[in-house]
């Protein structure tokens, strides 16, 4: 699966590294020379140098649903939204993710919360309030991250699973 | 409702049930077989308020072997309901970025500090050291206007008090501002100046009862995304609400509005006007209302724009001496100054199509219209933002719509306690705790017996404000300097030429406390790490005046500690004898010799609440370290300044059972409307309205014209530079930049631009271009699809990609009032790169 294929690249911070080690290489400045314990800068280094603009990621479009980092993650959209119209008029990703086209899209849902009003009452459609899908879900880039994140999955905290022994 | 559930009951049952809303599964009530029970699947839920925005959104934090596991809307919170944006979403992850700072580093050489070593990491003991010896140093050779420090509206509440006691009253020096300077001030002094009392008159009921919502220069739908929620579901859920929304571009909140408005960058100015005059024109002014509750006043024009004093621009600005002056006019003068505003002229000028004006102009002047007026940066970062907020309140006063439900004038927030520290404690260069301000002596006097000092000791000028900081770090008065809660490197104006070369001057120490290493952190001589959010205690204030406070619900890595416990720790370094004059220890005797952590902390208030009050279900690092609860002392402490005087807090351990109360709280109650007798204490019976804030409980309406703005496209520089945010980063992006989930869906700052402007110059889309003003200019690349659709002569770049640094491009141009950069409006041109 293209997403989650990490290993082949860089990340973006690894990139910044080694552009500034071959400047080190180029240049011959030791001013960039820094202590392991020390963390590094994120953006140009000296932070007022102009840097080259990364290319405009393309979007990961590839279909296939992400696993959510705990329950309550708003699902990422693995699909393009470009030229989605979302007004006061219409609302395209409803069009495929409404309880009534799912059948239809083979979309998932929309979560039952989305038919919840402020107090938590169900409604007949989907509550306004939740009208901008976009408020909350987001394309992701195909791109490594800037800098790893060492969120742990709840799962792996002392969680013994019903069913796997 | 019987037995009163205790909140642990509820905060288990609530987070419970919305896991299993969440889930889509019914709650078993006995679960199935778990190896280990059902307790090796708990999550221990806690409330607190989120770390981003200042809607301040409740939410519940889940905590599994110490760490957070989980973040979701709080359904009890009555801002949010159960909601979050994507950013509250991820809230769980922002603390877990690999490169998190766990230990003090110190630039050094050989050993020893020096300013053009590398960083080092050494122990809090030597940092404070070194730190202390500078401080020191500094004082003794140029005494308190050398020290400064610039916070933070993300500072907590008690860490806001504790470093304005330490700046003021320890080291006796004014020159403490925060980054909410960039963000809020006009929005602050309009309500100084119009009302005498800063913060709202309404609150997010409002959203609830308004026919009608107006956004001047706010585009909630990304900056704002669960009060949108709250206009969605008013507008969309109701027929006749209508929206409109002006902007110098199109974007996203464009997609609710009925009437949507371009203009010309700057000329919202006579738009306001326009509707004055139409208010008027068309026989629809309140005139009971205006008669009983307002008072005309004409300002001073040709006030300047906050440049450095030798700029032609200021020598040439007839009132740039005394920008702030007004004067007392009648109605009838104020009828004359506007009706020069005409339809046709606001059109013209403002490039905006005058059906389109004239509809919304009508939404103010027609009586039966409950109108919400919303702003954010458009009108704070604007060199006449404290003119437009007066002129947005005008139209709501000479209409009569403001002070109750639905008719609401409403000053929108950018960081989470720009209102709760920032404003009420009262963290700006000029101001103290509760509307009180340093240049008055019966405040300064007040503050001197609640704090327990000497008669006298705290300084009477205003310090340094954001910018002049920065000016004065560059020309070297200003030399120890202490930046917490910030990125202020990558959020100053015209950084290169005023930020930069004042951290790297030879003759300042820079000090910054941060969780990661931001731009400014790495420009700075000594990084301290910082605990950030649910690692510590806390206590935020929102826009809308509600005080919110959360328990620490985890350690923080490594040595990282909270700004509270720095700053109160690195006070226990001097001695009054240090710091203060000979002449005042000479007529207080009593003071000699004593730490300044005794004089602040130790003032037998803010340590008279044992540890025994704390609950024994959370840590405490602080209230532990220091052997007293000192947030509830500080808290306690600093409540003392606005009870009784319009600016009530409830007792504290009350807050930890809310999901926050909007001050003014008496007799237990909170105020959702101030100055409207039934909803605020403060009017008494037969009143009706009043503005009590003022001697003579009259709001202003100000006559201000239009004015330019401080620099505008030419032949060479011909486009406009917009500059903003975007939905998934928070300001500088130094937490949301690494939560992987963020960064990927919005992973570099673009240049958006009209595909138009685009095509002229050669240029496609996704092509990388220098992005170039008369201070410096960044590598950029071009966006003319994206949710951003730029008219011609304008593009957007936002500031949350710190590679690339947008602010070295923009001008340090300032309202003179307010001291607040304008960060929409300068003059770039786009170049292709080679």
């Amino acid at each position: 699966m293209r997403g989650e294929d990490r290993t082949s690249r860089l990340s973006a911070r690894q990139k910044y590294a080694l552009a500034a080690l071959l400047s080190i290489l180029v240049t011959g400045s030791a001013a960039l020379a820094q202590m392991s314990a020390v963390p590094e800068l994120s953006g140009a280094n000296p932070p007022m140098d102009n840097v080259a603009a990364d290319p405009i990621p393309r979007w990961v479009t590839d279909d296939v649903r992400k696993m959510r980092a705990y329950p309550e993650q708003p699902p990422v959209i693995p699909h393009s939204i470009q030229g989605y119209q979302l007004s006061v008029n219409t609302n395209r990703c409803l069009s495929c993710h409404k309880r009534e086209f799912t059948q239809g899209s083979g979309a998932p849902m929309i979560s039952v919360t989305h038919y919840m009003n402020r107090d938590g009452q169900m409604l007949a459609d989907v509550s306004p309030r939740r009208y901008f899908c976009t408020a909350c879900h987001v394309p992701q880039a195909d791109t490594a991250p800037l800098v790893d994140n060492v969120f742990k999955d709840m799962i792996e905290l002392g969680v013994e699973h019903a069913g796997d022994e | 409702m019987t037995a009163e559930p205790t909140r642990r009951d509820v905060l288990k049952a609530q987070a419970a049930a919305i896991a299993a809303a969440a889930a889509g599964i019914a709650l078993p009530a006995s679960a199935q077989p778990v190896p280990g029970g059902v307790s090796a699947l708990e999550i221990k839920w806690s409330k607190a308020p989120c770390r981003f925005c200042g809607t301040g959104c409740g939410v519940m934090v889940g905590v599994k072997d110490g760490q957070v596991v989980a973040t979701h809307g709080d359904m009890q919170a009555e801002v949010n309901r159960g909601l979050n944006c994507i950013k509250g979403y991820f809230l769980s992850k922002i603390m877990y970025g690999e490169d998190r700072l766990t230990t003090p580093l110190m630039r050094k050489r050989n050993g020893v500090f020096d300013k053009e070593g590398d960083f080092e990491p050494v122990s809090w003991d030597e940092a404070f050291d070194v730190m202390a010896d500078k401080c020191k140093q500094v004082l003794r050779d140029k005494g308190p206007t050398a020290i400064g420090m610039f916070g933070s509206g993300q500072w907590t509440i008690f860490e806001g008090y504790a470093a304005t006691k330490l700046m003021r009253a320890g080291f006796r020096s004014n020159n403490l501002d925060p980054n909410a300077r960039h963000c809020m001030a006009s929005a602050a002094t309009a309500f100084i100046r119009a009302f005498g009392s800063d913060e709202p008159m309404g609150c997010y009921d409002d959203f609830e009862h308004a026919d009608a919502f107006v956004l001047w220069g706010s585009n909630m739908a990304e900056m704002h995304p669960i009060l949108w929620t709250r206009v969605a579901d008013r507008r969309l859920g109701n027929p006749h609400v209508r929206c409109a929304v002006l902007s110098t571009f199109t974007h996203r909140s464009m997609d609710l509005t009925d009437i949507p408005i371009i203009f010309k960058p700057g000329t919202d100015l006579a738009i306001l006007n326009y509707i004055a005059n139409h208010i008027i024109q068309t026989g629809r002014v309140n005139e009971r209302f205006i008669n009983d509750h307002t008072t005309f006043m004409r300002g001073v024009v040709d006030i300047g724009y906050g440049l450095r004093t030798e700029h032609e621009l200021e020598i040439n600005a007839t009132g740039a001496s005394d920008p702030g002056r007004m004067e007392p006019i009648d109605f009838e003068t104020f009828k004359q100054f506007v009706s020069n505003y005409t339809l046709e002229m606001a059109a013209e000028l403002s490039g905006a199509d005058p059906g389109f004006l004239e509809e919304l102009a009508e939404l103010y002047a027609d009586p039966a219209k409950k109108v919400m007026s919303l702003w954010t940066m458009g009108f704070n970062q604007h060199v006449r933002g404290v003119w437009a907020n007066h002129m947005v309140y005008n139209i709501h006063l000479l209409t009569g719509k403001i002070s109750e439900p639905g008719n609401s004038p409403f000053s929108l927030t950018g960081q989470p306690s720009a209102c709760g520290t920032a404003r009420e404690v009262g963290t700006f260069a000029h101001r103290l705790p509760a509307d009180l301000v340093v240049t008055n002596p019966e405040h300064r006097h007040h503050a001197e017996e609640i704090w327990g000092l000497p008669e006298g000791l705290l300084p009477d000028q205003p310090g340094y404000h954001a910018v002049q900081q920065d000016r004065m770090l560059r020309d070297g008065l200003l030399n120890f300097y202490w930046i917490q809660v910030n990125n202020n490197l990558q959020a100053a104006p015209n950084n290169s030429q005023e930020t930069y070369p004042g951290y790297r001057n030879p003759d300042n120490f820079i000090v910054v406390s941060d969780a990661y290493p931001t731009v400014t952190a790495m420009a700075a001589d000594v990084i301290l790490p910082a605990a950030m959010w649910v690692e510590k205690e806390g206590a935020y204030g929102n826009a809308e005046r509600r005080t919110h406070v959360w328990h620490q619900l985890v350690q923080a890595p490594g040595e990282a500690r909270s700004d509270l416990w720095q700053l109160a720790e690195f006070s226990k370094r001097f001695t009054t004898d240090e710091v203060w004059p000979e002449d005042m220890l000479s007529a207080n005797p009593d003071y000699r010799g004593r730490t300044l952590f005794d004089i602040l902390f130790r003032n037998g208030k803010v340590d008279r609440f044992p540890l025994d009050e704390l609950d024994p279900e959370y840590a405490n690092n602080e209230a532990t370290e220091f052997g007293f609860y000192i947030q509830k002392g500080l808290f306690e402490e600093y409540a003392e300044f606005g009870r009784g005087h319009g600016h009530d807090l409830a007792p504290y351990d009350r807050y930890h059972q809310e999901r926050g109360l909007r001050w003014p709280v008496v007799d237990g109650q909170e105020t959702r409307w101030r100055y409207r007798e039934g909803h605020d204490p403060y009017v008494k019976p037969g009143e009706g309205v009043k503005f009590y804030g003022r001697p003579d409980g009259r709001a202003v309406i100000l006559a201000v014209p239009y004015e330019p703005p401080a620099e505008s496209p030419d032949d060479e520089y011909d486009l406009w530079l917009v500059t903003g945010r975007v939905l998934e980063h928070w300001h500088s992006g130094s937490m949301t930049m690494r939560v992987p989930e963020l960064y990927r869906a919005f992973p570099g700052a673009v240049c958006f631009m009209n595909a138009d402007d685009a095509r002229r110059k050669g240029l496609n889309q996704g092509m990388e271009v220098r992005v170039v003003s008369r201070r410096g200019e960044i590598r950029s690349r071009i966006e003319t699809q994206g949710r951003n659709r730029m008219p011609r002569g304008v593009v957007f770049v936002p500031w949350f990609d710190a590679s690339q640094l947008i602010n070295k491009v923009t001008l340090d141009a300032t309202d003179p009032i307010s001291k607040q950069t304008d960060f929409k409006k300068c003059a770039v041109k786009i170049e292709r790169l080679a």
